[in-house]
């Protein structure tokens, strides 16, 4: 389903942000891709929907080649890939129901096609009632909810979700990581980034691991290493990340 | 459908911007306009004279008639001449009756008896005016020779003039328009980098983000060319009554509201042109 090759990502300023990262991951798995801030997590995942190009490597996503993709198919690749993204990018003039619309309408859905889909698709990540809300109007919980709702629209085989636990308090983000769960059970290949170790332990999921734009682990083949990468990773992260912490983290990752 | 409320949204949600942009293009297609409507009437006012080329010779007040067909006959022996008409005191009386109708004042003022009897000569070609303007010179009868050649080549040259000058303003402001309403629609799209950059994410083609910027210029340039035409036909409608006084039976295609609506048409065409030109500049430009 998603195979990456050698893949390597230097910036224009000479720092590489990824170095010869390979990795399979199969139809229908879930996949925690861990890092603390700054390791690559989100450069990865927008090289698999080519919102930049890798230096070097090959990206295969789908049976596509996403490395030599064209512009004009890239928006084909980002229909079959759904994308919860860290800062969520909400159109916050817009409300939840037309904000989960655009897909479908840039896909030319008629109205009623629109509205059943979305009807369906709010009930399945329980916010039927938000609908009518603008982003502002919605707590951090709603609105990755209607985040992760606006990556299912077009129902793709593979759900990209860039910590969507991030500004969570903790039961929020167990009700997130069960929906996500849910999307996994339906079929859907879920690639969730986080450095939230708590979410990482308990599901006993695939892990791969980056830091510093290096690939630590993966626990598909290597148990042992696991280990040792996790406690890499939870060095700097022991205590429960406050939020000022995690603020500061996304502006790293960001930036 | 969900292209132009987008437009329509874009457009809402910067009014003076929008204003601006329909507003540069309204002053441009009412240049385009007058100067459309100046340089069609003078060349048909020329054209009019120059069709039929003639010279209009009054008579003193005791002339007989028999001098009068004397005069006549010796002009269309010549060859140059392709028709001559007699106007007698009663039927000049007549026309400028007619041509005064709705004046009272100046009819009063005016019977037969005041007005010269004429004889109307007209030429088959232009140049010839000139010698049957001498034959009349030379007439002891004739008071007065009302020769139009001199009032046509000067019409020629006004109008030689206005096209120049007219042609020039109307390609400044083509080109002026068309980048004013680029930096607009550029701006435009500038302030809306986030929520493109957010649609492209989402799968969004590079068509479904320009089209309504494309239709957002296209209206502009509709809108503009409407208001400066609409502008033009409340002034042509303001000055009819005087220009068909004044221009007595030359007819004037231009006051036509046949010829209006064509011009409406073609400068609606024009405009979405220039409006598809701004925009795809601006599209270019700011969303690679």
């Amino acid at each position: 389903m998603i195979r990456l090759a050698d893949v390597s990502k230097t910036y224009g300023t000479g720092s590489a942000a990824l170095s010869n990262i390979s990795f399979d991951i199969d139809k229908g798995e879930f996949v925690f891709l861990m890092g603390p801030s700054g390791s690559g997590k989100t450069t990865l995942l927008r090289l698999m929907i080519k919102d930049m190009d890798a230096s070097t490597g090959s990206i295969i996503v789908n049976n596509t080649d996403v490395t030599n993709l064209s512009k004009s198919k890239i928006p084909q690749l980002r229909k079959l890939i759904g994308v919860v993204f860290q800062d969520l990018k909400m159109l916050m003039d817009r409300t939840i129901y037309e904000n989960i619309a655009l897909p479908l309408e840039m896909a030319g859905a008629s109205k009623e096609e629109t509205s059943a889909r979305i009807q369906a698709i709010l009930k399945q990540v329980g916010i039927e009632d938000h609908a009518d809300k603008y982003p502002i109007q919605l707590s951090g919980g709603e609105l990755q909810r209607a985040a992760i709702a606006r990556a299912l629209v077009f129902s793709p085989e593979i759900l990209l979700a860039d910590e969507p636990t991030g500004n969570l308090d903790n039961t929020t983000s167990w009700e997130i990581v069960k929906l996500l769960q849910d999307i996994n059970k339906h079929g859907t290949t879920v690639v969730m980034a986080t450095h939230n170790m708590e979410v990482i332990d308990s599901l006993k999921k695939r892990t791969i691991a980056l830091e510093k734009g290096k690939l630590m682990h993966d626990s598909k083949k290597s148990e042992g290493h696991h280990a040792h990468a996790k406690n890499n990773l939870a060095k700097p992260e022991e205590a429960p990340l406050s939020e000022e912490a995690e603020v500061k983290g996304e502006k790293d990752e960001n930036s | 459908m969900k292209t132009l409320s987008t437009a329509w949204k874009h457009m809402r949600r910067s009014p003076y911007q929008s204003l601006a942009a329909v507003m540069i293009m309204m002053l441009t297609f009412l240049v385009i306009s007058i100067f459309t409507l100046l340089i069609v009437s003078s060349s048909q006012i020329i054209s009019y004279f120059e069709s039929s080329p003639k010279v209009t010779a009054f008579f003193k007040e005791d002339t007989k008639q028999e001098s009068i067909d004397a005069l006549a006959s010796q002009l269309k022996s010549s060859g140059k001449v392709s028709e001559v008409t007699f106007v007698s005191k009663s039927e000049a009386f007549k026309r400028y009756s007619n041509w005064n109708k709705d004046n009272p004042v100046l009819l009063d003022l005016v019977n037969a008896d005041v007005l010269p009897a004429s004889l109307e000569i007209s030429t088959h070609k232009i140049e010839d005016l000139d010698s049957v303007a001498k034959v009349l010179h030379g007439s002891s009868d004739v008071s007065d020779v009302v020769f139009l050649k001199d009032v046509v080549s000067t019409l020629i040259t006004w109008t030689d003039a206005v096209r120049k000058i007219g042609l020039a303003l109307v390609v400044i402001l083509l080109i002026v328009s068309v980048f004013v309403m680029a930096t607009i629609i550029g701006f435009k799209i500038s302030q809306r980098r986030e929520e493109i950059e957010i649609m492209r994410l989402l799968s969004a083609t590079n068509w479904y983000i320009r089209w309504p910027f494309l239709l957002e210029g296209m209206f502009y340039g509709v809108m503009g060319a409407f208001f400066g035409w609409l502008f033009m036909f409340g002034l042509t409608l303001y000055a009819k009554p005087f220009l068909l006084g004044f221009m007595r039976d030359i007819p004037l295609i231009t006051l036509s509201p046949a010829f209006l609506f064509l011009l409406l048409l073609v400068e609606i065409i024009l405009a979405i042109l220039l409006g598809i030109v701004a925009s795809f500049t601006a599209v270019l430009r700011y969303l690679k």
